[in-house]
């Protein structure tokens, strides 16, 4: 029952709770149960805290006794959150050494949001260092492994999220998405991840890497629980000054319209940018499926040029690095977190230099300096500021192109899951791994990754990405849910239940 | 085509209040300079006529009404300092810096 409980949707579980046929604890322990099992040989989470998360399902359990409504449609549905996100109860480290151990005073306005719709976070996840990376492998408590295949790695920032959902240690998951680290994760272990529109969910509480890109989302096994979770911690939130203030897009409904398969008459531009070079021929040949089925679906299908796309690795390299190098700034050992050589004779400049010497590890001390840089006078104009104005240039190309289709596709990644350590000392390398992602965090509109089935030539997971206009998150999800079905139908179930069998795993090992 | 020396990290480092070693030094004049040149080719984009865009929503002057509301209690803003005294943080000197 308990394994059978870990394998179950978010949607069904939550279903078998609202109608008391199981126990919100029994749910909890279930997937607490799981967690420790595979754990230890997928390092998925960073914190887990059982007590918290029993307690949290114990009130839904008696709110439900008493004969009150759910508190939403997830009440009682374990979820596991990116450790980048503040929480009261337990500590919140970004990944980073800087960090360890602290406990921030406040929870952030997705945790508060969580916790009043009763969904159960049971722990906090891995993954790249204050959110930069496409592997974590940046994280200062080592790696996380992929399901999929343990020596490869899950993509990042948000491996841990993605790990966890893909390996059934939760059905739900909250990750954020800067330029991709919550798709290219989600490609990488065959899962769901969204990245909404920028400013539908509140960044209050998340710890900024580049304020103007950041985003919280779902990670989910199926498009309609992302899309449940997506209404829990999306709206306008007075707390955010970047937040919208207007309805969250109808990402339910759309879910659910879309998995009876109608997509008739929706128009799906192929990104022509997004092949050749670089891009595995599997991961293409999955793609090509993948449009061939939406097509049969009834949808019109046509190749959509967006030019500026191949400016928008370089100009992201500049604009993230020039915001993390200002917002890393707070990091300086004096007011909380780590604090190095303090030793009464030094100065607070050289503790702090000593201090972010000690707790940023390589890849945010190349970005802050890589940013410092092109934020110096002299070299402004020629680097921040044109790539200020590409970003112009890729907005318009995404406006032109929704003038013609509803919404674009292509591979959310070029390639399947790497190896671990393959990428690790070749910066460029790494940043190829979200060149499809990026120009939807430079427009700030939405996107997301739906499984796409397996490349045929490693027989690991491939994502397809679906890019929608600015506050029509529900396009994507319409279009996945149907994409989803009929994969599934074709396939025989779900790709997610074809993961390997981790407890087999670990006992080669 | 950028160029990247051990004395250029250097300063870059300390304007960024980051120690680096002698070993880093190398290392990162190495990454920097590689990262640079391929993200320098945006400066051929020609683009002179383009607004440029600092935010990917064009919200501009946001307001929230003039109501107090309760911050972080002393206790709480305390509550992670690796040092504190009177109910202060308590830092290294800050004076005669170089």
């Amino acid at each position: 029952m308990t394994t059978e409980l870990t394998r179950l949707s978010a949607a069904e579980v939550a279903g078998l709770i609202h109608a008391r046929e199981i126990t919100a604890i029994e749910v909890a322990q279930a997937h607490l149960d799981r967690i420790t099992a595979v754990d230890p040989a997928l390092h998925a989470f960073l914190h887990l805290d059982a007590e918290v998360a029993l307690a949290a399902a114990a009130a839904v359990d008696d709110g439900l006794r008493r004969g009150d409504p759910p508190a939403s449609a997830l009440a009682g549905v374990p979820l596991a959150l990116k450790d980048v996100f503040t929480t009261v109860d337990m500590p919140t480290t970004c990944g980073s050494r800087i960090l360890q151990g602290w406990r921030p005073p406040y929870d952030a306005t997705v945790t508060r949001r969580l916790r009043e719709a009763g969904v159960v976070i049971l722990g906090k996840t891995n993954m790249d260092e204050f959110a930069m990376g496409s592997s974590t492998e940046n994280s200062a408590y080592g790696p996380t492994h992929n399901p999929w295949d343990l020596d490869r790695v899950p993509g990042g920032s948000g491996g841990g999220s993605a790990a966890a959902v893909a390996a059934f240690e939760v059905p739900l998951a909250i990750g954020t998405d800067t330029g991709g680290s919550i798709r290219q994760p989600s490609a990488l272990t065959g899962t769901v991840g969204v990245k909404p529109t920028y400013g539908g969910v509140s960044r209050y509480g998340l710890v900024a890497f580049s304020s103007s890109l950041d985003q919280g989302g779902p990670v989910a096994r199926t498009v309609l629980d992302a899309a449940l979770l997506h209404e829990v911690i999306g709206g306008y939130d007075a707390l955010d000054s970047t937040s919208i203030d207007a309805p969250v897009p109808p990402v339910v409904q759309a879910a659910r319209v879309g998995a009876t398969g109608d997509v008739a008459g929706v128009r799906v531009g192929v990104v022509s940018q997004f092949r050749g070079e670089g891009y595995q021929p599997g991961v293409l040949r999955a793609f090509d499926v993948a449009v061939s089925r939406l097509r049969e679906l009834g949808a019109h299908v046509l190749e959509v040029s967006c030019p500026s796309f191949d400016h928008a690795l370089p100009a992201y390299y500049l604009i993230a690095p020039s915001e993390c190098s200002s917002n890393l700034a707070r990091f300086d050992g004096m007011r909380y977190g780590l604090r190095v050589g303090d030793d009464g004779s030094r100065s607070a400049q050289e503790v702090m230099s000593l201090t972010r010497a000690a707790g940023f590890g390589a890849e945010v001390k190349r970005r802050v300096m890589l940013g410092t840089y092109a934020l110096s006078a002299g070299y402004y104009d020629a680097y921040y500021g044109q790539a200020q104005k590409v970003r112009t240039l890729i907005i318009r190309d995404f406006a032109a192109a929704f003038e013609r289709v509803d919404v674009l596709v292509s591979p959310t990644t070029p390639t399947t899951a790497f190896c671990i350590g393959e990428r690790v000392d070749d910066p460029l390398a790494m940043y190829l791994s979200d060149l499809c992602t990026i120009p939807v965090n430079l427009a700030g509109n939405a996107a997301l990754s739906v499984p796409a089935g397996l490349s045929d030539d490693d027989g690991l997971p491939v994502g397809l990405q679906v890019m929608a206009p600015a506050l029509a998150d529900d396009r994507a999800y319409r279009v996945a849910a149907a994409y989803e079905a009929a994969r599934n139908a074709a396939d025989g179930g779900p790709l997610a239940h074809r993961v390997p069998d981790l407890n087999a795993e670990m006992v080669a090992r | 085509m950028p160029t990247v020396s051990r004395d250029e990290v250097a300063h870059l480092a300390h304007l960024a209040r980051l120690a680096v070693t002698e070993e880093e030094l190398d290392l990162f004049a190495g990454q920097l300079e590689v990262i640079l040149t391929s993200v320098a080719r945006i400066s051929a984009v020609a683009a002179e006529d383009i607004p440029p865009t600092s935010h990917a929503v064009g919200l501009t002057d946001v307001f929230r009404a003039d109501v107090p509301r309760p911050g972080l209690t002393q206790q709480q803003a305390l509550s992670g300092a690796f040092a504190a005294e009177d109910g202060r943080f308590r830092v290294p000197r800050i004076l005669d810096e170089s």
